[in-house]
């Protein structure tokens, strides 16, 4: 839509053969910043619809006993929850910002395959439309768990093979746009910018497209297995047909961890440019922050045991996983000291997207230190499958990764619509946000310690308080968001104009080189960097 | 405006947590401990939780003092520096320290954990959709675990009692302080057997048997529940392990003997109709109900409706192979040939058939069952 104004009196001149207005225009779209917009909008739609699906959980575990939803139901609730945050919000955020950012951070004029660009993102729409259609198939949705575990998911209904249809889909998106991120870093960078000169949301993302590359085919070949389990007579996951249901989960876990940093790296990548912009110093250990990110994606595909511990490996393995599991923590601590080195001796500046990126790196700790509780065994035996572990995941991928789109998308809306946006609402949505957030997730460590398990629609009476505080913080999360709702609609519409650098420390080429908004078509002769 | 804002969230956070549950010291942390292992992990994830408590409180120390006195509306000008190779290294060189410091106790905690070698005593867990079976294998007795919370106390039709879903009609017994393995394995999905107390977890596997061992230290009840997601009643198959002192754990064992000598039902017998279905009944509500519902209703199309179905008012044959063998092209139908014996099956069936609305006036003797079973 801010396009739109760009298109209109910037663009008359250089391409007169006219563009498809309307509809058209966003479906036949080849423009990275068009399709940016597209992934995000898609990305906050499918917020509100995987928002809606969690406070529907919440509700029913708002006090013991089942009142709204009956135990079948849940389980629908908890596995497309899970689904749709996952390969519907955060996943198709990273995408939509690394299609706005990548070409204009690195001086390119647009993504390498700008046709394959416009496939990958309209393959989305497609597969969120097969997993919300599978509520209303006979049977509903799939209700085995976003990690759609056999034998469970032998059991389920069609709505299980539209899971994984779904799958299939949104893999070959991913896997598209991986190719796409990958070419343009590689290939099509300005004269001068070095691969070490590349800002670091860049380098992160490279690091996590060469992660999607590497895993998505592995997630795809798992769920055709099943697929061929439920439908072709083959017993990969039967034990009575001498197939093995603990294969499934190595193989699924073999994509499941680099996925989690899939869902992390590019948050990094955006935390490590905003807070040198607010704290107006450069980024501290520019290059121990590159090593650092590739150390954890390499790591990435050796620790997958460490879901698994339960299962029963042999000790030489539990061993192995969980020492690998540990060694994260190096690489990861060394990202949090450089942040706060960089804030140290700078000059701050609080504006809502310091304020987000400050928060994460705070809760996303928080949620680092969990993970090095449940990496240790023993303590893993206790905690696994229980409300510690959802807790856990919640401090990583909400204050993580959600909150790192959301800082993203404060810090960049000047630059795409050429509006500040509204400063004051801002502030509202990042306390509120911040505050329910902690309310709704601090006390799951508490009911994971006292052993009450995950995926479960009622619960004994002793979980009934902590239950409680979250579902209320819950719903005050869940409308909060509205805010941001109402930051971006303002500001695509008007607002105090922002100029083409709207950050005093902002200094990526997006900023330096181009107006607010950046015409429609940017760095058709590349900048020269120094 | 924002700084009070802040401070009116964390204290309405705190008054919440407090009000609602400092009362109880345990809801913070995990359960009392009740056997050695218990108490390894509990003692690791203090260690551990406070090591990082302790980073979190430098590390953070430091940004928020930043934060504060680094503000530029202080009049704080930015330094330039962007890399100190020595500070980087001993910053990376001190965690790595530590998590060597915390591998050292967890690695003896997996090493004490995993010894399942020597056990004075042996039970088999089975895990089913949606209960737990326990096999004594050295004294022949085994039985089934199943909710006893009432349906009307989940659908808050009345008041909950003290253990709601966290109480069986058969628990587990054992004797305490003796070493009992347990092996462990499920019969359709996955399954996880876990009593928090003991510190264990294992999962149920289909097609796998996995062990794993408890010491309890003092008698008493000690409650978990099924921990991997099993389907539809995944949250009401709860884990009971009674403690006894030896001689109460005897004296229970001889009962157990006995009773499942006398409630036999004599298989070669030929039982009325009445009889088949009033013991059908039972069977049929701890086994089906929770499935094809106490009224027969089901919940089409995954459990589909007994009342009136094809099934149950059809050809007597494919209603005793489908009870049996399970459904063929419903794999949420589980095979009972195992399960359960041939005058429980009889009589199910015979219930199913004349009861929940539907008048076959057909029965199937325990002796039918036998010879299929051939």
């Amino acid at each position: 839509m801010e396009a739109t104004h760009a298109l209109d009196h910037d663009h008359g001149h250089d391409h007169g053969h006219g563009h498809p207005t309307g509809l058209m225009r966003w479906v036949t779209t080849t423009n990275h910043k068009d399709i940016g917009t597209l992934y995000l909008w898609f990305s906050f739609i499918m917020l509100f619809v995987g928002g809606t699906l969690a406070l529907l959980i919440r509700a029913e575990l708002f006090q013991p006993g089942l009142q709204i939803v009956q135990p079948e139901f849940f389980n629908q609730l908890t596995t497309l929850h899970g689904l749709i945050m996952i390969f519907g919000v955060i996943m198709p955020g990273f995408v939509g910002l690394a299609n706005w950012q990548v070409p204009m951070m690195i001086g390119a004029p647009d993504m390498a395959f700008p046709r394959m660009n416009n496939w990958s993102f309209w393959l989305l729409p497609v597969a969120a439309s097969l997993l919300i259609g599978s509520f209303f198939v006979p049977g509903g949705a799939s209700a085995g768990g976003w990690t759609m575990y056999p034998p469970l998911s032998l059991q389920g209904g069609i709505s299980t093979d539209m899971t994984i249809f779904a799958v299939h889909i949104l893999g070959i998106s991913s896997i598209m746009g991986a190719i796409n991120i990958i070419t343009t870093i590689l290939n099509m960078r300005a004269p001068g910018m070095t691969m070490m000169k590349m800002p670091m949301f860049v380098w992160t993302w490279l690091i996590t497209a060469y992660l999607l590359i590497a895993v998505m085919p592995v997630l795809a070949g798992v769920v055709t297995m099943l697929l061929t389990d439920r439908h072709f007579g083959t017993h990969f996951f039967n034990a009575a047909g001498g197939g093995d249901p603990v294969m499934f989960q190595h193989i699924f876990w073999f994509f499941g961890h680099p996925e989690v940093y899939i869902m992390i790296l590019p948050a990094f990548g955006i935390v490590s440019q905003i807070i040198p912009t607010f704290a107006r110093k450069p980024l501290f250990g520019y290059a121990s922050m590159v090593y650092a990110t590739s150390s954890i994606a390499i790591l990435s595909f050796i620790v997958w045991g460490h879901h698994m511990f339960t299962v029963g490996m042999p000790t030489g393995a539990q061993l192995f996983f969980m020492y690998a599991t540990m060694l994260i923590a190096v690489p990861t601590g060394v990202k949090v000291f450089n942040w706060v080195a960089t804030m140290w001796k700078g000059s701050m500046t609080f504006e809502t997207p310091m304020l987000f990126a400050i928060a994460f790196v705070c809760l996303f700790t928080i949620g680092g230190f969990s993970g090095l509780v449940l990496a240790i065994t023993p303590v893993d035996i206790q905690l696994q499958d229980t409300y510690y572990v959802v807790a856990h995941f919640h401090y990583v991928l909400v204050s993580g990764a959600l909150f790192c789109i959301i800082a993203a998308v404060y810090f960049w809306l000047p630059k795409w619509t050429g509006h500040m946006y509204d400063e004051k609402l801002g502030k509202w949505h990042f306390w509120l946000s911040t505050i329910f957030f902690n309310i709704t997730f601090f006390p799951m460590h508490f009911l994971g310690l006292a052993g009450m398990p995950r995926r479960i629609p009622d619960y004994a009476l002793q979980f009934a308080d902590f239950n409680k505080i979250a579902s209320i913080g819950a719903f005050g999360f869940g409308l909060s968001q509205l805010i941001l709702l109402v930051v971006v609609l303002k500001c695509i519409k008007g607002g105090e104009k922002a100029p083409g650098r709207a950050w005093e420390g902002a200094d990526s080429l997006e900023w330096t080189h181009l107006p607010s908004p950046p015409p429609y078509h940017s760095f058709e002769t590349p900048p020269l960097v120094k | 405006m924002i700084s009070k804002l802040k401070s009116l969230g964390f204290g309405v956070m705190m008054a919440l947590m407090s009000v609602a549950a400092w009362a109880e010291a345990s809801k913070y942390n995990l359960q009392t401990p009740q056997t050695q292992v218990a108490q390894e992990i509990f003692d690791l994830h203090i260690l551990i939780m406070w090591v990082c408590v302790a980073i979190f409180v430098v590390v953070f120390g430091v940004m928020f003092y930043a934060i504060w006195k680094h503000r530029k509306s202080a009049g704080h000008q930015a330094a330039h520096f962007h890399e100190n190779t020595k500070v980087e290294i001993i910053w990376t060189i001190i965690p790595f320290a530590i998590l060597i410091a915390m591998a050292i106790p967890s690695t003896k905690g997996i090493l004490s954990m995993r010894d399942t070698a020597n056990p004075d005593m042996t039970v088999k867990v089975t895990g089913y959709q949606w209960k737990w079976e326990y096999d004594y294998p050295a004294d022949g007795v085994k039985f089934l675990s199943t909710l006893s919370t009432p349906r009307v106390q989940i659908e808050n039709k009345e008041a909950k009692d003290e253990h709601y879903l966290l109480e069986v009609d058969h628990p587990l017994v054992v004797p305490v302080g003796k070493k009992v393995r347990v092996l462990v394995t499920a019969n359709d999905v996955i399954h996880s057997w876990s009593v928090p107390a003991f510190g264990i977890k294992q999962d149920a596997i289909p097609g796998y048997i996995k062990d794993t061992w408890f010491r309890a230290e003092r008698p008493g009840t000690f409650r978990g529940q099924c921990s991997e997601l099993c389907g539809k009643d995944h949250g009401f198959m709860p884990v009971v392990v009674e403690v006894k002192s030896q001689a109460d754990y005897d004296k229970w064992m001889a009962a157990q003997k006995a009773k499942q000598a006398a409630v036999t039902m004599d298989p070669n017998k030929t039982y009325s109709l009445d009889e088949l279905k009033a013991h059908g009944e039972k069977v049929y509500m701890t086994h089906c109900a929770a499935c094809h519902q106490p009224t027969g209703a089901g919940m089409p199309p995954v459990f589909p409706a007994l009342t009136g179905s094809p099934v149950a008012t059809g050809p007597k044959a494919a209603h005793i192979d489908i009870v049996m063998n399970g459904g063929k092209k419903n794999p949420a139908m589980p095979a009972w040939a195992k399960q359960l014996n041939d005058v429980d099956l009889a009589s199910v069936i015979t219930f199913e058939r004349n009861a929940l609305g539907n008048h076959t006036g057909d029965m199937v003797q325990p002796a039918e069952i036998k010879a299929l079973r051939k």
